[in-house]
Order: C-alpha cells, then sequence, then structure tokens
C-alpha cells in the first residue's frame, strides 16, 4: 500500500499500480484514452494529464502522464489543477480535429469513450479550420462495420488485438497524422475475439455490424443480467432488447470469468432468439389434422390428456437448458424415467470429469486464476474453438512470462511497451497435445498432433514421469518418453502447473491421463490446477442432476417399454443418428417437444410448447468451473408480440404437473423452482446462493433493467393499442421491466443489467463497479463455486490404451470442435452462419495420395446409417489413420460404435 | 490453419519473389532472433529489384518471414522511403525541412515542378523521374539540397535543374 495526496488530501493505494489506475480506483473521473484495465499503459494519448509536485514546498509542481507514473508512496498530484485541466482539454481538442461530427448517426454514440471524454474535459468548439483527413473503410466480415474517419490513433485496437488476442490480420499503417488501422486487404477479420473491438476502441472505428442491421441506442435498450449459453464456459453477457429482439450483446464484467471480453459465438450468436420462425405459440401436429395453434390451457389439457394415457412417459432433458427446466420435467416424469439427453459417450467423460474434479487433488481455476499458471499442458482440446474464452486466458498465461521478466527488473507489469521489448519472445512453457493444428499453436513450446488413444498415452506417461506411483505406459517409444519427461520437468519445475482437458475427443482415457498427471502434481505436492472443458453451457449441471444417458431413452421407447417422451430444449438429431431417434419417436404414441426453436424434433412432436430462450427466461447453469450461475429474463416477450405464449421451460413442465393431476395451475416462480432443484439434489445445494433471491432490494427499490433515459414507452405500443399498459411484473427475480428502479454503481450489487455511472456511458463505466480497475466487483462477483477437491485424493487410473494403429480402408473419426457453425443454437444465427467455414472432411497428405483424392474433391462417406458426400481437406498437420469431421455433423456421420468409418472419392464407390 | 481461406480476399495476385531475392531474404533473417526485425531489409530488397514494393510482395515476405502481411505491411507504409507505388526510373527527393526552407527550397521546388510538369508524389509520363518531399538529407550546410537515387545535391540553384536532370536518362 501506498498514501499519495491528491488535490491536497490523502488515500490509501496499491503502490503496485500507477497513478491513473489508483485515481479511478479512488473513483476520481480522469480522462484517457490508450490506457485500458487489460491492456496497460503505453502513455501515448497525453490525455491522462494531471500535475505532480516533488513535496509539500514544490508549488511549481510538473505535468505527467499518470498512467506512466507508478503510484508511489508519498506522491502528491493534483487532478484540478488548472494547467493540468487546460493541457487536457487542448489534447482533446487536437484529438478530435479529424474526428468527424457525425455522433446523431454514428452507432457509438450513447455510449461512446470519446463522448464521456469530451464532456469531461469540456472541449465544445472546433477552431480547427482546414481539411480534415479522411480514409475509406474496409469490409471485415459479418461481425465488424468499419469507419476509420472516427479514429483518434490510440492504438488500443492493435494493442488488444495483436498484443493480446494474438490476431495477425489487423494492422497500423502509415505514420504521422495519415495512419490507418484495419487489415493490409479487405477481408474478414480472423481472429476469434475480434468483437471485442467494438467496446476497446473508445470510439465508432469498430462498431457491431449486427446491431446495425436494426440499431438502438444504449439507452434505449432493455438489459439483464445474462450468461452466455454458446459453451461451457459461463462468460457473464448484458443483452439488450428493444421491441421485443434482442439487438446486441455487451460484455457484463465478471472479475473470475470473462472480465473485459468475450468470444464472437457469445457476442454475435444470439441471432436465433429473433428468428421469425422461432415457435411462439403453442402447437398441435395432429396425424389427420394441420397444425393448430392454441392457447396455454388449451395446450395443457391435451398436454395432460396425452400423458394421462400413456403407460409410462420417458423425460429427456438438456444440457443447454437450464438446471431448473431440467428438474422440473423430472419431476415431471420421476427420476425412474429421467435422462439427461446426453448422448452416452460424452455422458461418460462428463461423470469422469466431475469426479476428477473433487478427487484429483487440484481445484479447477477461475478464467483468472488461468491467467497466473506458469505451465500449462493442454490434452485433447482446441481450446479456441471448444471453450474460446478459456484460450485467451491461457495465452494470457503463457504471455504472462513478460511482466515475470520485467518484476524482475523492476519494470511495472503495466507498462506494457517496455514490458513487450523487454520480453520478446519469452514465454511460459505451453503444450498442446491435439490431433490437429490449433489456435494456441502460435505460442506453445511444442504441438503434439497425434490421434485420441496417443495422446492418452503421452498424458499417461507425462504423470509416471512426474510421479513413479503413476501407472507406466508399456511399450512406449523412446521419443514420446522423451516428450513425456520434458513435459513432466517442466510442469515440476513452475510454481503453479495447469493441465487443461476436456470431452471434445470424447476419450475417456485422456480425461483419466490428465487426471493422472493432475494427482501426480497433486502427490509432489505441486499448487497447480485441473481444468476440464464440458460441451454446452449446462453440461456441468445436467450431469450434476445426473440421469441415464439419452441412448437408454430412446431403447425404453423403441422397445415399447414406454409410450410417451417429453423432450426439453434439445435436438436429439444433434446428438445421435437420426435413424435411431426416428424408430424411437415413431415407436412413442406420444411426443411433447419444449423448445424455443423449430428444431427438426418439434416439427414431428404431437405437441409443441414453446419454451424460452435465455433472452426471455431465467434459470441457474453450471459452468466448466464448477460456477452455478444465474441468467434473468431480459424482456418479456408477450408486451411487444401480444399473441405470444413463450414461457420457461420450468414455468411449462410446472404446469404441466399440475394439469396432469387436475390441479389448479400454482403461481410458481424461479427462486421456487431453484430452491426444489437445490433441495432434490444435495450436490446442487449451492445453487441457491448463486444471485440474490427475487425479494433483493436496493434503497428500497428492485433494480432497473432499463437505463433511467429509456425513451418511447408511451408510444412504443401505439400500433396496437394507444394507452399504454402496466410494464410487465416480474415475480421472479428483484429486476423491473422499466426505467423505475434502482441503476447506481455506489450500492455494491453482484447482478448489474448494464454499467452505467454519471459521466461513463461506454464499457469503460465498469470500472466504477469494481473494487479496483480490473478487480472484483464490489458487491461480489456472480455465482457459487460447487466443485471444489476434497482431501482425499483417489488412485490412479491405469486405462492406458494401446498405440494408435491406422485402419485398413477405415479411419478413425475426430470430431473437431468449431466455433463457428458447431455449436446448435448459435449455427442458427445468421451472421455465424456467414462466418463458419465451409464444412470439409480432414484427412492427411498420405491419406489424400493413397485415395488419389486432392483438395476439394468430394469423398463419400459409408456408416452402416448414412451416405453423405463432402468436400476434402487436405491437413497436413493430422496423422494417417484419422478423419476429421467438423463438429455440428457428427451425429448424422458416426455410429453407436462412432469411432471407424469408411471414405472413397465419389464416382469410385463401390456398390452397394 | 486457416478455417478462413473462403472468407479472405484473395492475397498476393501471382506475385513470386525472385530466387535471388529469397536468398537474400532467408540471409537477412538469419541474422536476427525474432523474424520481423528482417522486414525493413526484406522490403529493401524487394524495392531494389521491383524500384517499388508490389502489393503481392508483401504477402510473399509475410510468408517468407513467417509473419502476417499486416505486420509487413505496417513497416512498409511506416517508412516514405519504402515505395507502395509505383515510381519512375529515377526518384527525386527535395529536402524540406527547416534549414533548405530557409534557403530557397519553395524555389528549388517550383522548378524542379514546373520543368518536369509533375507534383509531389507524381510520375513523369515517360517513367522517368518520380518527385517526393524528404524531411532531412543531413545536408544542411549545403542547402536547399535534393537526393536523385544515390546522389546528393546542394546547393542546388534553380537555373541547374535542367543541367542536373541531364545525368539521369
Amino acid at each position: 500500500m501506498a498514501t499519495i495526496q491528491v488535490d491536497g488530501r490523502s488515500y490509501e493505494v496499491d503502490g503496485k499500480d500507477n497513478l491513473l489506475q489508483a485515481c479511478l480506483t479512488l473513483g476520481f473521473d480522469l480522462p484517457y484514452f490508450c490506457w485500458h484495465p487489460a491492456l496497460g499503459s503505453v502513455g501515448a494519448c497525453r490525455q491522462c494529464a494531471v500535475k505532480q509536485y516533488r513535496d509539500a514546498d514544490d508549488t511549481q509542481g510538473a505535468l505527467v502522464m499518470a498512467c506512466m507514473v507508478p503510484a508511489a508512496d508519498g506522491s502528491r498530484i493534483s487532478i484540478e489543477d488548472e494547467q493540468a485541466r487546460e493541457f487536457r482539454a487542448s489534447v482533446i481538442e487536437w484529438l478530435m480535429v479529424h474526428h468527424p461530427h457525425d455522433c446523431p448517426v454514428c452507432e457509438e454514440g450513447g455510449h461512446c469513450h470519446l463522448q464521456d471524454m469530451t464532456v469531461m474535459t469540456g472541449h465544445s468548439r472546433r477552431r480547427y479550420r482546414f481539411r480534415k483527413r479522411t480514409h475509406r473503410n474496409q469490409y471485415l466480415g459479418p461481425f465488424i462495420a468499419h469507419e476509420m474517419n472516427r479514429c483518434i490513433t490510440c492504438y488500443r485496437c492493435v494493442r488488444f488485438y495483436r498484443d493480446y488476442a494474438g490476431g495477425e490480420d489487423l494492422g497500423a499503417f502509415g505514420a504521422n497524422d495519415n495512419v490507418y488501422f484495419g487489415r493490409h486487404r479487405e477481408g474478414v477479420l480472423e481472429n476469434e475475439f475480434s468483437g471485442n473491438l467494438t467496446e476497446v476502441c473508445p470510439t465508432g472505428v469498430f462498431t457491431d455490424r449486427t446491431h446495425s442491421e436494426r440499431y438502438t441506442r444504449k439507452w434505449d435498450l432493455q438489459f439483464a443480467p445474462s450468461v452466455c449459453h454458446q459453451c461451457s464456459v459461463g462468460c457473464n453477457i448484458s443483452p439488450g432488447e428493444r421491441y421485443g429482439d434482442i439487438r446486441r450483446i455487451e460484455n457484463r464484467y465478471h472479475g473470475e470469468v470473462n472480465r473485459f471480453f468475450l468470444c464472437d459465438r457469445g457476442r454475435f450468436g444470439y441471432g436465433y432468439v429473433n428468428r421469425d420462425d422461432r415457435p411462439r405459440r403453442p402447437e398441435w401436429h395432429g396425424e389427420t389434422e394441420e397444425t393448430v395453434t392454441l392457447d396455454v390451457d388449451e395446450a395443457l389439457d391435451r398436454g395432460a390428456d396425452a400423458l394421462r394415457e400413456a403407460r409410462r412417459v420417458i423425460g429427456i432433458g438438456s444440457p443447454r437448458a437450464s438446471l431448473e427446466s431440467n428438474d422440473q420435467l423430472r419431476e415431471l416424469v420421476g427420476q425412474a424415467n429421467f435422462s439427461t439427453g446426453i448422448a452416452e459417450r460424452e455422458q461418460v467423460c462428463l461423470t469422469r470429469m466431475r469426479r476428477l474434479n473433487r478427487d484429483a487433488g487440484l481445484p479447477t481455476p477461475t478464467l483468472r486464476d488461468v491467467e497466473s499458471h506458469d505451465a500449462i499442458l493442454v490434452l485433447g482440446e482446441d481450446l479456441i474453438q471448444s471453450a474460446a474464452r478459456l484460450g485467451l486466458s491461457v495465452r494470457q498465461a503463457v504471455l504472462a512470462r513478460r511482466e515475470r521478466l520485467a518484476e524482475a527488473r523492476g519494470i511495472p507489469a503495466w507498462n506494457a511497451e517496455a514490458v513487450m521489448t523487454l520480453a520478446q519472445d519469452a514465454r511460459h512453457p505451453l503444450f498442446v497435445a491435439y490431433p490437429t493444428a490449433t489456435g494456441l499453436d502460435d505460442v506453445a513450446d511444442r504441438c503434439l498432433r497425434q490421434a485420441p488413444d496417443d495422446i492418452a498415452r503421452l498424458g499417461f506417461a507425462v504423470a509416471h514421469a512426474i510421479d513413479v506411483k503413476a501407472p507406466a505406459v508399456e511399450g512406449i517409444d523412446e521419443s514420446t518418453k522423451a516428450t513425456a519427461e520434458h513435459i513432466a520437468e517442466t510442469l515440476l519445475a513452475a510454481k503453479r502447473p495447469l493441465v487443461i482437458s476436456g470431452g471434445s475427443l470424447e476419450s475417456t482415457a485422456i480425461i483419466e491421463a490428465s487426471g493422472n498427471i493432475a494427482r501426480a502434481l497433486a502427490t509432489r505436492g505441486r499448487r497447480g490446477g485441473l481444468m476440464l472443458v464440458r460441451r454446452e453451457a449446462n453440461s456441468t449441471g445436467v450431469e450434476l442432476l445426473g440421469s441415464r444417458p439419452l441412448e437408454w431413452a430412446l431403447d425404453e421407447l423403441t422397445r415399447g417399454a414406454a409410450d410417451a417422451v417429453v423432450v426439453l430444449e434439445n435436438d436429439l438429431h444433434q446428438r445421435l443418428p437420426s435413424g435411431r431417434v426416428e424408430r424411437a419417436l415413431s415407436a412413442a404414441r406420444t411426443v411433447i417437444v419444449l423448445d424455443h426453436q423449430r428444431t427438426s424434433i418439434w416439427e414431428r412432436a404431437d405437441l409443441g410448447l414453446p419454451a424460452a430462450s435465455f433472452a426471455e427466461g431465467d434459470g441457474t447453469l453450471v459452468s466448466l468451473e464448477g460456477r452455478a450461475q444465474r441468467f434473468f429474463q431480459v424482456f418479456e416477450p408477450r408486451y411487444h408480440r401480444p399473441e405470444t405464449r413463450i414461457h420457461q421451460g420450468w414455468r411449462w413442465l410446472q404446469a404441466l404437473r399440475a394439469s396432469l393431476k387436475r390441479r389448479a395451475v400454482p403461481d410458481v416462480t424461479l427462486d421456487a423452482v431453484t430452491r426444489d432443484c437445490a433441495r432434490h439434489h444435495p450436490a446442487l445445494a449451492g445453487i441457491v446462493e448463486a444471485s440474490p433471491s427475487a425479494d433483493q432490494r436496493v434503497s428500497g427499490l428492485k433494480l432497473a433493467r432499463q437505463p433511467h433515459r429509456y425513451s418511447g414507452r408511451t408510444a412504443m405500443r401505439a400500433h396496437l393499442d394507444v394507452s399504454e399498459p402496466r410494464p410487465p411484473q416480474d415475480p421472479d427475480t428483484p429486476f423491473t421491466f422499466s426505467m423505475e428502479g434502482y441503476y447506481g454503481f455506489d450500492r455494491p450489487r453482484r447482478e448489474v443489467p448494464f454499467a452505467w455511472a454519471p459521466g461513463w456511458n461506454s464499457p469503460q463505466a465498469w470500472n466504477k463497479f469494481t473494487d479496483e480497475v480490473g478487480g472484483h466487483l464490489r458487491g461480489g462477483d456472480p455465482g457459487v463455486r460447487l466443485l471444489e477437491p476434497t482431501e482425499d485424493i483417489g488412485d490412479y487410473v491405469n486405462e492406458i490404451p494401446p498405440p494408435f494403429t491406422s485402419g485398413v480402408g477405415e479411419w478413425q473419426v475426430v470430431v473437431l470442435p468449431r466455433l463457428f457453425g458447431g455449436e446448435e443454437t448459435s449455427s442458427r444465427a445468421t451472421p455465424i452462419m456467414a462466418r463458419a467455414a465451409a464444412v470439409r472432411l480432414h484427412l492427411s497428405e498420405e491419406d489424400a495420395r493413397r485415395l488419389e483424392a486432392e483438395e476439394g474433391d468430394t469423398l463419400v462417406v459409408e456408416t452402416s446409417l448414412t451416405r453423405l458426400s463432402l468436400p476434402l481437406r487436405v491437413d497436413t498437420t493430422l496423422p494417417s489413420g484419422l478423419v476429421g469431421v467438423p463438429a455440428g455433423l457428427e451425429a448424422a456421420l458416426v455410429t453407436g460404435d462412432r469411432a471407424w468409418l469408411s471414405l472413397a472419392p465419389e464416382g469410385e464407390e463401390e456398390p452397394p | 490453419m486457416n478455417e478462413n481461406a473462403h472468407l479472405l480476399a484473395s492475397d498476393g495476385d501471382g506475385f513470386i519473389l525472385d530466387p535471388e531475392d529469397l536468398r537474400a531474404i532467408e540471409h537477412e533473417r538469419a541474422h536476427y532472433e525474432q523474424p520481423q526485425a528482417a522486414c525493413i531489409e526484406a522490403l529493401k530488397i524487394v524495392q531494389r529489384r521491383h524500384g517499388w514494393v508490389p502489393d503481392g510482395a508483401i504477402v510473399a515476405i509475410a510468408e517468407t518471414l513467417g509473419i502476417g502481411p499486416a505486420e509487413v505491411e505496417g513497416v512498409a507504409t511506416f517508412y516514405s522511403l519504402i515505395f507502395r507505388q509505383p515510381v519512375g526510373r529515377h526518384v527525386i527527393l527535395i529536402c524540406d525541412s527547416s534549414s533548405c526552407f530557409l534557403v530557397g527550397y519553395d524555389t528549388l521546388r517550383e522548378a524542379l515542378s514546373s520543368h518536369l510538369g509533375i507534383g509531389f508524389g507524381q510520375t513523369t509520363a515517360d517513367d522517368r523521374f518520380t518527385l517526393l518531399p524528404v524531411c532531412c538529407l543531413g545536408a544542411c550546410d549545403g542547402g536547399p539540397a535534393l537526393m536523385i537515387d544515390d546522389d546528393t545535391y546542394g546547393p542546388v540553384a534553380a537555373e541547374d535543374v535542367a543541367a542536373l536532370l541531364e545525368d539521369y536518362p
């Protein structure tokens, strides 16, 4: 700690900070541009100038850039000093010399850091009388719009994109007053985190194109604290709604998870919420009649009648639905008839991972904590594709060696340019074992491209090299042994080694190998971490809820042991081959489907009940970290579309249960179903604490979902009814569908729908909500962790597979996760579809040659169930004997045993 | 693994580095720990052969050095003496910094401009000369100064211009 004097008053600050960080943490409004809490200082923009005095006798003082001066004990500064104020005003004036007067038509307006800073410094009149320099803009793909004329040359974009996220295709071109930020040629920004440019850019150079289509100012959007549903990481988001559609997704600061950044799937994958073809009313698809849309009571009656007639009802849950909805389904059908809706091979992996989280001796780090590990081994995951935000944290962990080196020389970590110049290519060690190239290879020490079984063998060998009591790998070749020993030495030499694995390759051997390494490290007394990647938003949670896999449910139906099925938010065709799913559904007399998408299952259901997506519903998810987090309803769909009958899955299921028992439908609330779920499942007992209950009040008020400047409320429904109805009531949460309610920052609270503070309209307003810049929310970071390791370290597992050998005329399938196009719901969003790469089969050069096929040739895939033609991608990094299948296709391709399939060039396949 | 190949503008324009240049670039690269350090030299090597750096060369250099084309382009556009547009057979650089400005840079610039019929950044129709400003030639004792290709002249009087240019066919 250090004591500094600001304008004559003394404050305690962290002496490791610079003066700008210290001032912002203290709550002063000191303007800045090039500094960013996650990117550090470069002292380029000169905006944060303050007066610094040598001592009490120094009345003259000197201007310094607050971001470049340590907050050393005894520092005396003045923010209010007249010369400093004038200096800051003149800096804004010249930064604005070329800036267009286009705020009214600029999509940054209303959440623009440049606007905020301009107002803060008081600059209001342009004196520059000359021609402004102008630029041509570039097409940067479906996510980001480009308007270079607005640039103030702060360099934040390239510092984030290149230095932080590892992107290569955004650069700074030119010099002096003619600097251009863009691609070297027009084209799609390749980096998976490009969307953060919209928040990192202090003005409107990079804006959200998906928002642009139907634009609304930030102050006119309705927000709720939400959790991203597009993978298992559990990033916190603030979706903004207007007129019943989600218009954009902003990062919601969480001090332990996503902090300032999201991946592009999470930010731009929301389009499925707004699809015109979404089911919005219950539908009855009878055998003889056309589709009939029903009202709620009628739907419940028909559903209850059908279920009442059934001998036995199976419930199929979903890892993309909330714990509450899954639990209510389980309540409806009974534990003996409930399936998780997850395919067996995946569920087996999930169960193994949950056990390892408890008994492998190493805790699961948070994403923030990942960044403080100094040696990382990734077994069988391409993190940028399967858990992108985690991949970004791994990149920071690897780059953090820079800061260690700087520390040793007394250079503070925030001095970004000095730290980078000093460290050059120095990195913490990262090893990646995966069948093909991954998104972290550019910062990896070693990339081992191997078949899943060989990756597992390597992992087991590493564990054995760390602790001889771990089982040895028989018949291991010398080079693998040497590699394993090198990795083991590196992990042991680290202060905090981290092992990352997961279910992407659906190999329990790989997962257990990572468990053995964790146990070996724990046995050797290393303070490390074990991170296990799950696939979907609530995979971890539904596994904790626990039950039988999807295959069991389908078999019960197929063999006639049950004659009705209720499917919750789960397109089964995405999980198992269609034939098998169809056989089961055809065998059932009644199929009831709850979903928010018109899936193929919905289309063939007898009764479809329109469920809420994350935007219209609330519930709890458990992330890969074991963190239970609540997401809250953003808007009430009926307010703008009165014909809509969308309800949360749990609300439908509760009502269906009441109707089945011929009882009146009770008034159920989120808190009640959450408590029920916690009571039913001891492992989930903690979820009640994941967020405040509906009766939370701040200053006696509920919390506002709408900014206080929200406009047009009395007019926005005028086409339906000239008298404005009462705003929808929300019995489930502490939030109002209104601007009435608490929205400030000075009373700490955990769940913040949108960040705003007086003078701070941009995402930089989050600095007002945190205990220190880049720290934790003052009200506590949301969520509660459920999976902590126990004292007892489990026994080593000895399930070492034999080495991989290529088949003859057969290839082992490896499913390659895809950030864009590899996930069920976001693949229904137009921008994600536009960004997704064409689906291709990956084969090694050698295998392509053997098939006499070339890049782009069509290959025919034969399995016992299906036949598919797909173009070939010759993947120079893939080992021979494997065929890489992009995620999203595998259910159609892969048979029950899933492992192998045969291939032939088109026109040469054997006759059936 | 570039999964976005289908979305990118076509790069390279079929430009192929001359084998001799490729060797020279690889030789330069070997001098440094980081490949990007060889970027300026690589650009100079290409410019020596072509007189300027064509678009395709940016991609070719990036591939040779194993860095992104944006990084190469960033270096190329930063330096005023790396030419990203075609130039004439001879490049005339007139110093416009303060010392030369005080002793007649304006007159010299106008003389050259009217003699050649081109302004700054332009090339004569016969591709013989390109006229550019330069911030300092380090010839302040002999201002107003100019440089043609590798030769520095100064002080240059307006009436000397025609004769001077005759040496550069």
